[in-house]
């Protein structure tokens, strides 16, 4: 049960179950939705962007608790940033979800996005880590549509 | 030597004696001996395979004969003279004679290709593109996986025809008024499930062909899902083609049947070009073969047909009717167990279930559930098990999905229910 313990780590299954930022943001400047279609994960992520600057971002939709929880605790982290940060922490994490915790040496910089280092070892769960990621990223480039095939 | 590849011997135990309408029971544990792959550990668990609607795994009898097909008769098909092209050859024919006889069709009625899949849109863009014209309609049901829908979505966008749903009700099952309102003066053709791959509904097929025959409206039936289970009587179901996939049917993949009514395969155009398929080649004129050849260009895929052989003899041998009691009392086993824990709701209760089950749990994604069951051992589907419009029709994102095959066991159900305990618990 060790990497079970290692992928659904105590943050991740409290996001899970108690997502942050989750619901409608009102008067959102950017929104994309991100669509699993191997397993019907689907979420909506909303962005307000003042000067250049993410201020506000939710989420709705549905998806398990991998998926919940990334967006979760990516809300939290992404506020006040630039899109060219945010960028760089998605490789960043990126790297961390695909290799683990070697690949990404910026992991100080991810704070509490280092909870998700245990799912490299569960290759088909990268897309539900991802899809937050990828939809937030869709909004700022203001695609509509964003989908983790 | 010579014939080697012709008579595969599934490593079954001798055919059942006993009448159909009470087959002897299957003695699954004796037959996993037959299944190398059953026999192993994942994640330091006894593997518990359950999901043979994605997959079935393969006996030794149909790894024995594609091993020994390469060992000893490799050669390309119906051209050489040489000795081991005549035994290949011997080897592919005595696969499609051994097809023909599992479905109840005509030798050259049969014809091989990658899958079900391949099947219906070879139908689609033969059969369908010549007898669709704008404002005619294709019936398909709401319980329809993807490749049962799409085909026809492509010919239907060309033609200026369109694909209608039938309807199911709340337990899955189909409506079969909502069918019959739907078979009207524009339906060219109805294409249906025997069995649905995401709640195990078995549809009525004998009441639903009637219906449209006596319309006039060819049906066409996709076996991928019910073929393991029930297998098909295709003279006797009155249906106008029938498609399965050997990978489901303990075959190997990539090697699938097309049955169709020879009067429709002599009328239907050739879907792709190329060698076999031809009878005289030149650039002012070229024939086809005769049918089935005219449906399979190119070199065919040999020692998936002869695998494919291999595995409808080890399932004959075991008996589809063992099999079909033994799989129901896994089944009904699973449903019981599965319905007892609290939290857990069955998606779909049809009238009739073959190899599947379909659940959810409460505060436990379907997709957390299948990874944390797989950590005990237990190899289950979560997702849209390619039916979107099914799972949008009952409100659901995604099912966890139990799938049974003849190999399966009680203790396998009764694994499946301690891992979904163990689930629920680290989502507690």
């Amino acid at each position: 049960m060790s990497e079970l313990a290692d992928l659904y780590q105590e943050v991740i299954l409290d996001h899970g179950k108690r997502p942050r930022n989750f619901g409608p943001l009102a008067g959102a400047t950017h929104h994309a939705e991100g669509l699993n279609p191997l397993c019907g994960d689907h979420l909506d992520v909303q962005a307000t962007v003042e000067d250049g600057v993410v201020k506000e971002v939710r989420f709705t939709g549905s998806g398990c608790a991998i998926s919940r929880a990334s967006a979760s605790v990516m809300t939290g982290l992404v506020k006040g940033r630039r899109p060219e940060e945010i960028e760089r922490m998605f490789e960043t994490f990126h790297a961390l979800v695909t290799e683990g915790p070697g690949a990404a040496p910026d992991l100080e910089a991810l704070g509490k996005l280092a909870v998700f280092g245990g799912v490299h070892e569960f290759p088909s769960r990268v897309k539900c880590a991802s899809l937050g990621w990828h939809t937030l990223r869709a909004a700022l480039k203001g695609a509509a549509a964003a989908t983790t095939e | 030597m010579s014939e080697t590849t012709a008579s595969p011997r599934p490593a079954a135990p001798p055919r059942s004696t006993a009448s159909p309408a009470a087959p002897a029971p299957l003695d699954a544990e004796r037959l996993r001996a037959d299944f190398p792959i059953l026999h192993q550990s994942v994640h330091g668990k006894p593997l518990v395979y359950l999901d043979n609607a994605a997959t079935s795994q393969k006996p030794r009898a149909v790894i024995e004969a594609i091993t020994r097909y390469y060992e000893r008769d490799n050669a390309n098909v119906h051209r050489g003279v040489h000795a081991l092209s005549e035994r290949a050859t011997r080897a592919y024919e005595g696969a499609r004679a051994t097809v023909a006889r599992f479905l109840g069709a005509s030798v050259n009625e049969i014809v091989f290709l990658r899958g079900a899949t391949e099947g219906i849109n070879l139908v689609a863009q033969t059969f369908g593109r010549q007898r669709l014209a704008p404002g005619d309609e294709v019936v398909v049901t709401t319980l329809e996986h993807h490749s049962n829908i799409v085909p026809w979505q492509l010919v239907c966008a060309e033609r200026g025809a369109r694909v209608v749903p039938a309807p199911i009700d709340d337990a899955g099952d189909l409506d079969l008024d909502g069918l019959d309102r739907l078979l009207g003066p524009r339906a060219r053709l109805l294409a249906v499930t025997q069995v649905s791959n995401a709640l195990g509904t078995v549809t009525p097929l004998r009441r639903i062909v009637a219906m449209a025959k006596e319309r006039g409206i060819p049906v066409l039936v996709d076996g991928a899902q019910g073929a393991p289970h029930l297998g098909a009587d295709v003279a006797s179901l009155g249906a106008d083609f029938y498609v399965l996939s050997g990978h489901k049917v303990y075959g190997p993949t990539g090697i699938g049947v097309l049955w169709a009514r020879g009067e429709h395969l002599e009328a239907m155009p050739p879907w792709q070009g190329g060698g076999d398929m031809i009878r005289s080649v030149s650039f002012e004129r070229t024939t086809w073969n005769e049918v089935p050849y005219k449906f399979e260009a190119g070199t065919p895929h040999i020692e998936g047909a002869i695998g494919l052989a291999a595995a409808l003899d080890y399932l004959t041998a075991v008996g589809l009717p063992a099999v079909a009691a033994h799989e129901q009392r896994l089944l009904q086993r699973a449903e019981a167990a599965l319905a007892g824990i609290p939290g857990l709701r069955l998606v779909g209760q049809p009238r009739e279930r073959a190899g599947v089950i379909s659940f959810l749990v409460d505060d436990v994604h379907p997709h957390d559930l299948a990874t944390v069951v797989d950590r005990e051992g237990v190899a289950i589907r979560a997702g849209q098990h390619c039916a979107e419009p099914l799972m949008r029709r009952l409100g659901v994102s995604a099912t966890a999905r139990a799938s049974f095959a003849l190999y399966n066991t009680p203790g396998e159900v009764d694994a499946l229910v301690r891992a979904v305990a163990k689930a629920q618990e680290m989502f507690a």
